[in-house]
Order: C-alpha cells, then sequence, then structure tokens
C-alpha cells in the first residue's frame, strides 16, 4: 500500500475535507518517507520509513501548512507477529490549525530509530521510556537510561512475551537489613481468564460434519 | 592566599521530602546556592499500570485512571471513555455529558485547589492549605453521593456514567458554589496579593511560547505564557460547547502568573458548573444517563429482577465485557494539569491491544532541569510546585 490511501468509514469520523487535503499535502511534499497514509476515527495517521523520522518531524514542524509544533507524545506498541516487531508511535498537536496527527515507524528490537531530541528537545524522557518498557533502541540519544523501572531492572515489561507478574519480587529482610530481592512466588497460579465467548471465540467441529462446507 | 578545590556540590531532594509532592528523587548539582543541573529521578511509584490495562475487559480498566492523578481522579477516566466511545462510535446521553461535565469542573476546582495552595505551602505559607482542603472536602463529599467513593470514583463507564444524581445533589452543588466564591476571593486575598509570595514566584521559572511547545507543555503551563489554548474551547468535546467560560491567559509565562491563571480558572469552572447545574433540571437535561441497550452499560438493578435478557446483558458485560472494533484513537480532555491523552489500540476483543496514558505532568517533570538551572536552591521546590506534579500520573 505504497503511497495508498485508505478511508475507514467509521462512525465517529467527521467527513472531514481539510485533514484529507493535509494529508494530500504531506504525501506529495514528503513523498517516498511515506510509506502509507490512513484517515481513520477522523485522525491522520502517517507510516514513516524509520530512517526518515527525523526528517518527516522536522517537516511537519516547520512547514507553515503543517505547523505541527507542539509535542504532545512518544511511545510504543509491541505486535510480536510481526517481523519488525516494534511501533514507536508519535503525536503531533498543530496549534495553528487545530489539527492533530499521529506518525509511526516500525523497528525491530536490533535496530535504532533514530532520535527525535534535536527536533523537539521533549522527546529526551518519552525515547527513555519507550527504551525502558519496549527495548526500543535511539540513535543520537545523549542519555538513553532507564526510566519508570527500578535501578538495576532487567528486560522491557511492556513487551507482549514478559510476564504481567514480572519475574522477581522485594522485601525487606530483618537480618541482613535490607531490600532484597528474589523470584516471584504466587501462592496460586496467575489467572488469566479470556471470557471470550464460546459462540465467537471456538470453531467447534462437530464430528462427522467435516464435508459441511465442501 | 591559599587557593581553595572548589568543586560543584551534588544533593539528593527527596524521594521523602514535603515539598517534592510525592516520591521524586531529584539529583541537584549546586554551585554554591546556585543549581547547575537537575536530574529528575522517576518511576518510585510505578505500578505498571498500562501493562495491567492491557490484562483487563474495558470496563476493569477505568478504575486504574483514578489512581494516575488522584487529585482530579474523573478526568482521566474521561479520557478513557471518550477514548473508548471514539472506537466504538456511541453517543453519550446529553445528561450524562451535562453530570461529566459537571463532574470534570470539580474535578478541575479540586486539582487547582491543591496545587495553588500547596505550592504556596512550598514557598512559606500555612494557612492557605488548611482554608484549601475545607472546600476540597465538600467536593469531595460529593464525589461520594455521586459515586460512593471520594477519591475512587470510577464513575464515568462507556456511554454515559454509573448512576444518575439525586436532585438534591444537583441543589447542594448548586449552594456550594457562592460561598465556594467567597473562599476563593479570600485566597486571593491571603495568598495573591502577600508580598512574600510575590517576592518568591514573580519572575521564577519563566516559560517562553516556543519553548512551552517544544517540551510538550500543556494546560496552565502553556496558558501562562501567553497562549489562548484550551481544549474545552479549541477541540470542544461533550457539552463544552454550550457553556459559557472564559480562559485565562498569563502574560510573563512565571510561576506568579500560573498561579494566578489557576485561581482564575477555578471561577470560571464555578461557572461551568452553575450553568450545569440549571441545565440539569431543564426538560431537556432529563433522560437516560448511560447507553440503554444493555451491550456496554448495565440495564438498572430493578429490570434484572423480571427481565431475562436484563440479567443475561449483565452478566455477559461484567465476564466478557464488550467487543471493540480494531483501531487506533487518541482521545485527550483538558485536565487540570494540562492535556491528558489516551492512545488506545483495540484488536477487535474485550481487551486494549495498548493503552498509552499522556500524562501532562511527565512532559512537565523533565522540564525541571532547564527551568531551574541558574536558579537557587530554594527556587526548586517553588517550581516544582507550578508545574503541577502529581506522581501518580508521572509514574503510571
Amino acid at each position: 500500500m505504497s503511497n495508498g490511501i485508505s478511508i475507514l468509514a467509521h462512525t465517529a469520523a467527521p467527513a472531514d475535507g481539510s485533514l484529507q487535503a493535509l494529508s494530500d499535502h504531506v504525501g506529495s511534499a514528503l513523498g517516498p518517507a511515506i510509506v502509507s497514509r490512513t484517515i481513520a476515527f477522523g485522525e491522520l495517521t502517517l507510516n514513516v520509513q524509520a530512517s526518515d523520522i527525523v526528517y518527516a518531524l522536522t517537516y511537519l514542524r516547520d512547514d507553515p501548512a503543517c505547523a505541527f509544533r507542539c509535542f504532545i507524545d512518544i511511545c510504543g506498541a509491541d505486535y510480536p507477529n510481526r517481523e519488525k516487531r516494534f511501533d514507536v508511535v508519535y503525536h503531533l498537536l498543530s496549534l495553528r490549525h487545530n489539527a492533530r496527527i499521529r506518525v509511526k515507524v516500525q523497528t525491530d528490537d536490533q535496530t535504532p530509530v533514530p532520535s527525535v531530541i534535536d527536533v523537539f528537545p521533549a522527546a529526551n524522557w518519552f525515547e527513555r521510556e519507550t527504551y525502558d518498557l519496549y527495548g526500543v533502541l535511539f540513535s543520537g540519544h545523549p542519555d538513553l537510561r532507564r526510566l519508570l523501572t527500578d535501578y538495576g531492572f532487567e528486560g522491557h515489561p511492556l513487551r507482549k512475551d514478559f510476564p504481567l507478574t514480572g519475574f522477581v519480587e522485594v522485601r525487606y529482610d530483618q537480618d541482613e537489613a535490607r531490600v532484597v530481592y528474589e523470584p516471584v512466588k504466587l501462592a496460586q497460579e496467575f489467572r488469566n481468564f479470556d471470557f471470550l465467548s464460546p459462540w465467537e471465540g471456538t470453531e467447534y467441529v462437530l464430528p462427522g460434519d467435516e464435508k459441511k462446507s465442501a | 592566599m591559599t587557593e581553595h578545590n572548589i568543586r560543584n556540590f551534588a544533593i539528593n531532594f527527596g524521594p521523602q521530602h514535603p515539598a517534592a509532592h510525592g516520591v521524586l528523587r531529584l539529583v541537584l548539582e549546586l554551585d554554591g546556592e546556585i543549581v547547575e543541573r537537575v536530574d529528575p529521578h522517576i518511576g518510585l511509584l510505578h505500578r505498571g499500570t498500562e501493562k495491567l490495562i492491557e490484562h483487563k475487559t474495558y470496563l476493569q480498566a477505568t478504575p486504574y485512571f483514578d489512581r494516575l492523578d488522584y487529585v482530579s481522579p474523573m478526568n482521566q477516566e474521561h479520557a478513557f471513555c471518550l477514548g473508548i466511545e471514539k472506537l466504538l462510535g456511541l453517543q453519550v446521553p446529553r445528561r450524562a455529558q451535562l453530570i461529566r461535565v459537571l463532574f470534570c469542573e470539580i474535578g478541575r476546582i479540586l486539582s487547582h485547589l491543591l496545587n495553588v495552595t500547596t505550592q504556596a505551602m512550598d514557598v512559606g505559607a500555612l494557612t492557605p492549605p488548611l482554608w484549601g482542603f475545607e472546600e476540597r472536602e465538600k467536593l469531595m463529599i460529593f464525589y461520594e453521593r455521586a459515586s460512593g467513593a471520594r477519591l475512587h470514583a470510577n464513575y464515568f463507564r462507556p456511554g454515559g456514567v454509573h448512576q444518575d444524581l439525586p436532585p438534591a445533589l444537583i441543589d447542594d452543588i448548586e449552594a456550594f458554589i457562592d460561598p465556594f466564591l467567597q473562599v476563593v476571593d479570600d485566597l486571593d486575598n491571603l495568598v495573591m496579593g502577600n508580598r512574600i509570595f510575590k517576592q518568591r514566584n514573580v519572575d521564577i521559572g519563566i516559560v517562553t511560547v516556543d519553548e512551552a511547545m517544544a517540551w510538550g507543555f500543556s494546560g496552565v503551563m502553556v496558558r501562562g505564557s501567553g497562549i489562548p489554548w484550551d481544549l474545552r474551547k479549541s477541540q470542544p468535546y461533550e457539552c463544552y460547547e454550550e457553556m459559557e467560560f472564559d480562559v485565562p491567559v498569563g502574560r510573563n509565562g512565571d510561576t506568579y502568573d500560573r498561579q494566578v491563571i489557576r485561581m482564575e480558572e477555578m471561577r470560571e469552572s464555578a461557572k461551568i458548573m452553575r450553568q450545569c447545574c440549571v441545565k440539569l433540571r431543564e426538560p431537556a437535561g432529563q433522560g437516560p444517563i448511560a447507553a440503554t441497550d444493555g451491550k456496554f452499560a448495565p440495564p438498572p438493578r430493578r429490570e434484572m429482577k423480571r427481565s431475562m435478557e436484563a440479567l443475561i446483558h449483565h452478566f455477559k458485560l461484567y465476564t466478557e465485557g464488550f467487543h471493540v472494533p480494531a483501531g487506533e484513537v487518541y482521545a485527550a480532555v483538558e485536565a487540570p494539569k494540562g492535556e491528558f491523552g489516551v492512545y488506545l489500540v483495540a484488536d477487535g476483543t474485550n481487551k486494549p491491544y495498548r493503552c498509552k496514558i499522556r500524562a501532562p505532568g511527565f512532559a512537565h517533570l523533565q522540564a525541571m532541569d532547564w527551568m531551574c538551572r541558574g536558579h537557587m536552591l530554594a527556587d526548586v521546590s517553588c517550581v516544582l510546585g507550578t508545574l503541577d506534579i502529581v506522581f501518580g500520573e508521572v509514574d503510571r
């Protein structure tokens, strides 16, 4: 779907011509840096090549027709089934045009994404957080330390393959007079109910009914 | 004359410091009393909210939002509910919209009262918090009468609110407004004109327009620099469009301006609350307070005693929950502290695939470094106070 536009018809999305115009404008200006553009739920999403993210965000910030000068958010998302399992999602806001935009790049746990600190200084902590929780690397970040998790924490907790209960638990040890880390001991197995409806969730095969669809 | 070996002095501010507004550890590098560098260490209150939400159904995830910014709980729930409603294409009934706006403004007053008065305490005044907390207590009783809980309300639900307000509560909220405005005036006299308060706050922590935007500031932090930006006006949600209120903006972008704006916003919030109370009594303000088809909000108790269908709806909602069509949305509200956003990715099941919480305080706190540079050590707590930090939302 290179440079292809897919407009999903959703009830919440207003018939917004300005968003479409903005999408076309950005699409023609950034050209091959954009993998695809989508308008859904009244929001514009750009999928951008990871190597072009600094260029794309600089353009979105400086172009007068975009003027996305207000930094909102950077976050990660994990899709373990994909070859490039991580999304890094940038949200920007334009006060002048009263518009929002979402820019996404894909990466894996080896390939670093260029840091956008030079474009938006606020990206500092948001990239640190993404690194901390997902293990996404950012090249050119001056201080890529963990941010939210404990000092000396191992692993990246928001990855889908990280268990909800974690691996270690802490307690204060009276004898050693310090906080000790131990492997998690659960009194009972963690119960994850999926509650998905048996009518919708499972494909039941009736014995002898295999030829139904044939 | 001997040559002294002068080196900078590093001190730890917190994690247990009364002016740290929670569990913040600031590593300060000082040259004498001048702050050279600030390195905030956060995460001491990290509870993995986003991870937990991924393992809960949409209804079970709502209460986590109360525990983010715990001084104005309902404003956070609001952002999450708006996100779900956007994905579902749900229309919120008018009465529920009015109730939501009413309680969001109560939340705003709760938050601003706490911030203005405790910031005054950070710079040396003890009386304001006592006055402020008295009013906060009254507001929390309104929370309790509406939802059953003073703090962790879990009152806003996808498609509406949990329960209707009793008429007496609407009367009491309206009766609260006038005496409250008198207290705001008293606080204004006590704090804003105070010589010491001005000496401590004027020209401290100045933020320019460009800095505010590049650093992801929102809410009072941008309005203090003179940008008239308020999501309630510029991207109105619920029924804010029909409410009459003004957006106060500052001129100098310093701490003092921001505190004055917060005082002024409380008066504007009271104005909105009054309009909500009137509209809630009008015939147009009557009606259901949540979606009535039973697919997203539970049917009333009395109906469940008689109707098998209602019972099934209730059972399905509280076990399986509702399914949200696949897609991704960003929903933001003007929380008291700034733009509180939720980036929600749904995969078509009954649980969110990803829920990123964009807390305003997170963006504000990382600005501590450049905002404090060159200021005195005593100004650190003053700047920290004006950023309006609550660790529930910063650490998540």
